[in-house]
């Protein structure tokens, strides 16, 4: 018993230090949830026709990803992190703080973010305005004076008397979820703006302009469905009336079940996301640590996969997966980019 | 006797009518609880069993495909790199051009989503291990796409206008099917593969093998560490104020949110100890501070359980408290010590969220081979794949949770047998 004992603390002890000093010959990527599904299809082809290891991907969201990332340099830190946003100035300095200073950055391409209900109710003809007023938590008062009241819309007729008289039931992502941040940017803001007198908010009190625009109602018409998109089209399917928020490629698999509201005139369809006409979508990136090129091995290997042809262009298996490619001059300044492995510019 | 007063017997009779109906009444409250919770399982079991059945199954494309050299530029002496370079691929989409004559660049688009990128690697793996397969012609049942699985498998014959496939590619698919091209055979990649992005090569070999590894690293740390902890606070700890407070703790542990773990995992093996992040290595590190708790209480349990006698026998023998207790007492409590042992793994087989902090929520593809190899564990493959927008893999989610369902099954199986068997009353 005893000798059994010390043999297994010993055993214990050795692995522990194998676990903790072994140079990893794998990449690892972190990052952004919606990143993921692209970023591993990339991996995978990469581990099946190179010789290097497959890389390892962890979904953390965007924040927790380059936090990761910025944590340092060397093995125990991550090589690349995805982001379904651009890297925010704080991030930087915390970068630079803890010593990772040369970062590339690579923009792969664009995720639209649709407004979907059940193919059983009829198609929604929505502008960014009607959803601001749908889902803000404060709007302008009715009465056509400058004042914010806490909204009083119940249905979507409320808002706008051309659209269904429908309860407001709309399922979304929490507020942790960079689908969410987007949501809150792109449409709620892009409507928002529209009033001129919050508009004109922005240059007198910013925070209050953000707070005015991007604060989602929290009187039950938006529901919070958690991180999980299928659960988000699942639901829809339960219930006709309530619309759901979630990224391009879910709609692109469940066309049979969901489909996109018209936003501003345009469907999110794959050529309007391309062409930047539908109003909700934005660019996705990812970041990778200079100094770790040429240490972990198949670094510049899986820049140069990633950014070929047949992966990032406009035939290529990403955009089989429900990613819009970038436009032909943006896509050959990127490869040019990463080719010379140029580092971002520091401000 | 007059009738304004009863005798004793007359009230109980008078009671017994009321008290039976109480019996009964709870009899009833009770075979409805059990029969509630029959039926909730007897719901879940059907629901995952019938949408995960069909994830045993997987559809092929049988053909005939000649391996060309000259355009694989590939020859009888070419190295593995050179194959792995090779393109199949392009191969696959030559064979199936030549095969329906698709017209123009979209058409063509259509049919090649028909075949699994897999397809291309099937044929490479053919070729690595037999250089002569080049220049002749194989016939081989090629990896269909999932989509043409899911229409194969479940919405053949009644297509909605919604349909995933358009007219002519169900109009290919239709003629594969009279010809009997097309056929589903056992999914034996779901079981031999390590995770992918295509549904139709997505397995759970790695989560198995990551699975095993952890638990493997839990039990030889948690065991030996659990019932040592058990037989010093049972045996040897005198009762002061001090364990008491150790007692309780260990007590409060158990009800420790499981996530706090994963934290205390991150802080203090990923970021003091420099342990390396996603490996079974970690996970099972931080498995063990879940598990500990489970297997001290129980293992305290199993040494009070064992009779004052036996120990007093021994000592009237002249043995020494060392001996007693490693020869007389922890051989009578070691099969409750396994029981509680198997209960606290089968806790740790199923969890998720103290190793999300750890990194264990990763793609892995390569199955890992020993615990310092990144790898992620069943439940978090599950976890990643209800997540995944491709349809085809909410039946693989199901068909994982039917394995781990499988295991846990097996596991407390074991628990339940081991303490049959090896019980013994005093």
């Amino acid at each position: 018993m005893k000798k059994a004992l010390l043999t297994g603390a010993a055993v214990l002890a050795s692995v522990m230090s194998v676990g903790a000093h072994a140079e990893r010959d794998y990449i690892s990527i972190v990052g952004s949830s919606t990143v993921y599904p692209f970023s591993t299809v990339v991996a995978e082809r990469f581990g099946k026709s190179t010789n290097f290891r497959t890389p390892k991907v962890e979904s953390t969201g965007s924040g927790g990803g380059l936090k990761l990332f910025c944590s340092g340099v060397g093995d125990a830190t991550p090589d690349i992190t995805n982001a379904s946003r651009a890297i925010k100035q704080s991030e930087i300095d915390l970068c630079a703080e803890n010593g990772v200073k040369d970062i590339i950055e690579v923009t792969i391409g664009f995720d639209g973010i649709a407004f979907a209900n059940s193919t059983e109710s009829p198609q929604l003809k929505l502008t960014l305005k009607d959803m601001y007023l749908a889902l803000a938590k404060m709007v302008p008062a009715t009465d056509g004076s400058e004042t914010l009241v806490e909204n009083p819309y119940k249905t979507w007729k409320d808002v706008n008397p051309a659209l269904p008289n429908k309860k407001i039931e709309v399922l979304g992502p929490p507020p942790t979820s960079g689908t969410r941040d987007a949501f809150a940017e792109l449409a709620m803001e892009g409507g928002c703006k529209t009033f001129p007198f919050i508009k004109a908010m922005k240059k007198t009190d910013k925070s209050k302009y953000k707070a005015v625009c991007h604060a989602v109602r929290e009187d039950g018409a938006y529901i919070e469905a958690g991180e999980n998109d299928n659960l988000i089209v699942q639901k829809l399917v339960a219930n006709p009336d309530a619309f759901g928020i979630f990224g391009f490629s879910f709609l692109e698999q469940n066309e049979d079940k969901v489909q996109g509201s018209v936003v501003n005139g345009k469907l999110p369809t794959f050529d309007n996301i391309a062409e930047g006409a539908y109003p909700i979508s934005r660019s996705l990136y990812f970041y990778v640590k200079k100094a770790h090129v040429g240490v972990i091995p198949g670094i510049e290997e899986y820049l140069a996969e990633f950014t070929s042809e047949r992966a990032m262009g406009e035939d290529g298996y990403l955009a089989d997966k429900g990613m819009i490619p970038l436009t032909e001059d943006a896509y050959n300044e990127v490869v040019s980019a990463v080719k010379s492995l140029k580092p971002m510019a520091v401000k | 006797m007059t009738n304004t007063s009863m005798t004793t017997r007359e009230k109980v009779e008078h009671s017994m009518k009321r008290r039976r109906a109480a019996e009964s009444r709870f009899r009833l409250y009770g075979m409805a609880s059990v029969l509630f919770g029959l039926l909730c399982l007897v719901v879940l079991f059907g629901d995952i069993l019938s949408k995960g059945g069909s994830a045993f199954t997987q559809t092929f494309i049988e053909t005939e495909i000649q391996l060309d050299g000259d355009y694989l530029g590939l020859d009888a002496s070419s190295s593995d790199q050179d194959v792995r370079n090779a393109n199949f691929s392009g191969l696959v989409k030559k064979h199936f051009r030549a095969m329906v004559n698709p017209d123009g660049r979209k058409e063509r688009r259509q049919l090649y989503s028909l075949i699994s990128a897999g397809a291309a690697w099937q044929l490479q793996s053919e070729v690595i291990a037999d250089r002569s397969l080049i220049g002749s012609s194989l016939r081989i049942d090629l990896l269909a796409d999932d989509d043409v699985d899911q229409w194969f498998k479940h919405d053949r014959g009644h297509e909605g206008e919604h349909s995933r496939l358009s007219e002519l590619q169900l109009q290919w698919l239709n003629t594969w099917v009279d010809e009997g091209a097309l056929k589903t055979r056992f999914n034996t990649r779901f079981f031999t593969n390590g995770d992918s992005r295509e549904p139709e090569l997505a397995g759970i070999h790695g989560a198995i093998k990551g699975t095993f590894l952890t638990l493997l690293v839990t039990f030889l740390l948690s065991f030996p560490i659990g019932v040592a902890a058990a037989i010093y606070l049972e045996e040897f700890a005198p009762k002061n104020k001090i364990t008491e407070f150790v007692e309780i703790n260990i007590n409060n542990l158990a009800a420790v949110p499981s996530i706090t773990f994963g934290l205390l995992g991150l802080a203090i093996f990923i970021n003091i100890f420099g342990v390396a992040r996603s490996t079974p290595l970690v996970g099972g590190l931080v498995l063990t501070l879940m598990t500990l708790p489970t297997i001290i209480i129980s293992g305290r349990a199993a040494i009070k359980a064992v009779p004052p006698s036996i120990r007093e026998a021994a000592f009237g023998l002249g043995a020494s408290k060392m001996q007693v207790v490693f020869h007389h007492v922890l051989p009578l409590a070691l099969p409750g010590m396994l029981t509680g042992t198997i209960i606290g793994m089968a806790q740790a087989l199923g969890e998720t969220a103290p190793l999300l902090m750890i990194g264990m929520v990763a793609f892995v593809v390569d199955v890992p081979g020993f615990i310092n190899d990144p790898s992620t564990v069943l439940p978090v493959q599950i976890f990643l794949w209800s997540d995944s927008p491709e349809r085809a893999f909410t039946e693989r989610t199901s068909g994982a949770i039917i394995v781990l369902l499988g295991f846990l099954i097996v596991m407390n199986t074991a628990a339940v047998m081991l303490r049959r068997r090896l019980e013994r009353r005093w």
